[in-house]
């Protein structure tokens, strides 16, 4: 990179079910302005505003075009991205370019969806081919109702494995005040909750959210003049599998997993020996509990097929070894556009210490954030207390 | 700038009004193949990423980037998304250069205008609560803003008729255009009317298409080509969204945006150091009311460059020698054409439609309701 590019601030809504407070424009505007304010920046000092969002999902076209008004990009440069799930990363990376290409100073990163104005299920069951994949795709619970059986099949856990996930992810949440499903739960409640498709219950599912998340990138210059915290963006990876890849059902596979290419890039550049002792506090996207047992995996916290151990154990706690998703993670809160986001945000607020009743009792000088969309694809985001780190 | 961004190769497939023979993926590749066959470079170890430009809406499928993973480079690499017209793409993929992070980026767009109808997928880019019901269009928007612009500044029928004529005679030497043909200005007037003033010939045709480009750093272009066409400058603005808050016949967005591209550029008097233009013809009066906004001439003037013969093929500053999107383009793939056909002008390399002493080009593409955001770029050869 040319130039070292800093989060100076950022803001998330309160994020739901059902917003009918709020219009699309009026959910982002709040995380806007929360951003805004959060970053002490005016919307006239901002460069460039650029928004990810997955228009299908709502059903208008153009919703960065519509949305001008509620972003502030009337009359600024800017652009719209859409790739999934990976989408608030992917904005946030587009950032990142715009102002390490020394041609913007302030950028607004804005993601968001209301998914209680479309069908979420039958929207991305049409992310599968139209020939080949759509009359058997079963949107994200048969996606990773396939990974669950794989899972047990291959490495022993049991649906008590993923249940723990279920009940760390709401736990945590319920020390967010910004989290959708603030669920005071057992392992038994997840166990008797509805099954939706062997082995996935409906508390292993993340919850179709309403939110929206936006963050002010900036310049080091700026970021040092004018933020007393900044969190350093240290380097990102994109990776993709393609869309035929179906064996990440099977979690033994022996092919190339968009999320170990892209650990394994990333770890790289940093420097990385042992991502579990380099980074204080990870943020990862979860859609299911089982999503978050492979992660732990492919990101290298434990060895292939050990993963539900770390949840057994208790590692991942929010007062663990290796706290895992203290913010409630994907499982307690899931606005697709903003989701990738806020784990960034999430990660970011680790690092400030300002994370309040969620905040991790240990120093946090690095974070990794990570995003899951598409076929199988991913942006993982490194952060840092400082430029030295 | 110290660091440049150039475009070393370019490529567009046949641009037809159906093309069943083939679906989307296999039309991106038809092009990935061309640019990757002209430079020697390769997915995934000299190129380092991929910039796809396409919307969920019009390919039936969400995330349409998914249907291209494997042809683009994105299994096991690097592919984002702009969700925008193709000029907004290009715009992306040199930040992405100029930013360090990567060295050389395929930049791709397709749209098959075929597989929907464009009426059903415009009229829900418009706000649900307001303006959606009831029933607007892009071209019914579109017909708003020629009546606004042709009513301020005189602008009449027949003027805008010439812009057709002009345009879909230069096409004529254009082999992926497929709007070819010699007409009369009474032949355009004479056309059905879809939405008063605008008539069938004034409207850019459905259109099934794919072009790419590769974008590379000026240390990888110097290995790849002795003929690198530099991005010399680069503008983007959003203007407003309801049609009532905008007076439609200004070009609000298109003059910030064009105003950022030339001060980069070091472009100050563009009518002399631009040589070449491709614009977003979308509809044909959309010539004109640009040509203003980018500071050509005076507003509502443009008619008289037309009438005047400056802006054809053989003229001193000619616009849309490719024959624009009334010839034929998909939506989408609009603006990263232009660039394109701006590339092919630089290098000498458009053939029958090639414009003489081209150093300077600027190609312009827009995405949303009559105009809303713009993206202009600069392009220059040694």
């Amino acid at each position: 990179m040319k130039r070292n590019v800093a989060i100076i601030g950022g803001g998330q809504t309160h994020h739901a079910g059902r917003r009918p407070d709020v219009n699309q424009g009026e959910l982002v505007n709040e995380a806007v302005r929360a951003a805004l304010t959060d970053a002490q920046v005016a919307i006239d000092e901002i460069d460039a505003v650029l928004l990810g969002n997955m228009e299908f999902f709502e059903g208008t076209h153009l919703t960065d075009c519509w949305l001008v008004d509620a972003t502030g990009a009337l009359g600024k440069p800017g652009l719209k991205i859409t790739t999934g799930g990976t989408v608030g990363a992917s904005i946030v990376c587009a950032g990142v370019y715009h102002v390490a290409s020394g041609l913007f100073d302030k950028v607004l990163c804005i993601g968001f969806e209301k998914q209680e104005e479309g069908d979420t299920g039958a929207i991305l069951s049409a992310v599968a081919h139209p020939l080949y994949g759509r009359s058997v795709a079963g949107a994200a619970v048969g996606y990773f109702a396939m990974m669950g059986a794989s899972y047990m099949a291959a490495w022993g856990a049991t649906e008590v494995h993923s249940a723990m996930v279920a009940v760390k992810a709401r736990q945590n949440a319920c020390k967010n005040e910004y989290a959708h499903l603030r669920l005071n739960i057992t392992i038994d409640d997840v166990l008797s909750s509805r099954m939706l498709a062997y082995p996935i219950r409906i508390l292993d599912m993340c919850p179709a959210s309403n939110g929206a998340c936006a963050l002010v990138l900036a310049d080091q210059k700026t970021a040092e003049d004018r933020c007393a915290k900044p969190v350093w963006i240290r380097a990102m990876e994109t990776v993709h599998n393609e869309q035929f890849e179906f064996d990440w059902r099977d979690v033994t596979t022996s092919k190339p997993m968009f999320s170990r290419v892209a650990a394994h890039n990333i770890y790289k550049r940093l420097g990385v020996q042992d991502p579990a002792q380099y980074f204080d506090v990870f943020e990862i996207y979860e859609p299911a509990t089982w999503a978050e047992l492979v992660w732990y995996e492919d990101l290298g916290l434990c060895p292939r097929g050990e993963g539900f151990k770390l949840i057994e154990n208790g590692v991942t706690e929010i007062g663990g070894p290796i706290p895992v998703n203290p913010s409630g993670g994907v499982l307690s809160t899931n606005p697709i556009g903003a989701s990738a986001m806020l784990r960034i945000w999430e990660a970011a607020l680790q690092i400030r210490g300002d994370a309040g009743g969620r905040q991790v009792p240990k120093e946090v000088r690095r974070a990794l954030a990570t995003a899951y969309g598409g076929t199988n694809w991913t942006v993982l985001t490194a952060l840092s207390k400082d430029l030295e780190d | 700038m110290a660091d440049r961004v150039a475009i070393v190769a370019a490529a567009q497939t046949q641009f037809r009004p159906r093309r069943p023979e083939v679906n989307y993926a296999e039309m991106v590749l038809e092009v990935v193949e061309k640019v990757l066959d002209e430079t020697g470079l390769e997915l995934g170890r000299t190129i380092d990423n991929t910039v796809s430009c396409s919307h969920d809406i019009w390919d039936g499928q969400t995330i349409s980037d998914i249907g291209i993973t494997d042809v683009v480079g994105g299994h096991l690499g690097a592919e984002e998304k702009v969700a925008m017209d193709g000029a907004t793409a290009v715009y992306y993929a040199a930040i992405g250069i100029l930013s360090g992070h990567v060295h050389c980026t395929l930049c791709v767009a397709h749209t098959k205008m075929s597989q929907t109808r464009r009426n059903l997928v415009n009229n829900i880019a418009f706000d649900p609560l307001y303006t959606r019901p009831l029933g607007l269009d892009f071209t019914s928007a579109a017909a708003l803003q020629a009546n606004r612009y042709m009513h301020r500044y005189g602008v009449s029928e027949r003027d805008t008729a010439k812009v057709v004529v002009q345009n879909l005679g230069n096409a004529r030497h254009n082999p992926v255009a497929f709007r070819r043909e010699s007409l009369t200005v009474d032949d355009v007037l004479s056309s059905p009317v879809v939405a008063r003033p605008l008539k069938e010939l004034d409207i850019a045709p459905d259109a099934d298409g794919a072009v790419a480009l590769i974008l590379a750093s000026e240390k990888v272009a110097r290995g790849v080509t002795k003929t690198p066409v530099w991005v010399a400058g680069m503008g983007a603005c959003y203007d407003a969204h309801y049609l009532g808050d905008r007076d439609l016949s200004d070009c609000f967005a298109l003059e910030q945006a064009a105003s950022q591209a030339y001060k980069m550029a070091g472009i100050r008097d563009p009518r002399k150091q631009i040589h070449v233009i491709e614009l977003s013809d979308e509809f044909s009066y959309q010539e004109l009311m640009w040509l203003e906004g980018m500071g050509i001439c005076t507003c509502g003037h443009a008619r008289t460059l037309i009438e005047d013969g400056a802006t054809s093929l053989d003229g001193t500053l000619p616009v849309n020698p490719s024959g624009g999107l009334l010839a034929g383009v998909p939506t989408n793939v609009a603006g990263l054409n232009r660039v394109a056909e701006a590339v092919l002008q630089l290098l000498g390399k458009a053939q029958g439609y090639q414009v003489a002493h081209a150093r300077t080009a600027l190609a312009q593409g827009h995405t949303g309701i009559c105009g809303q955001h713009h993206c202009v770029i600069i392009l220059k050869r040694d």
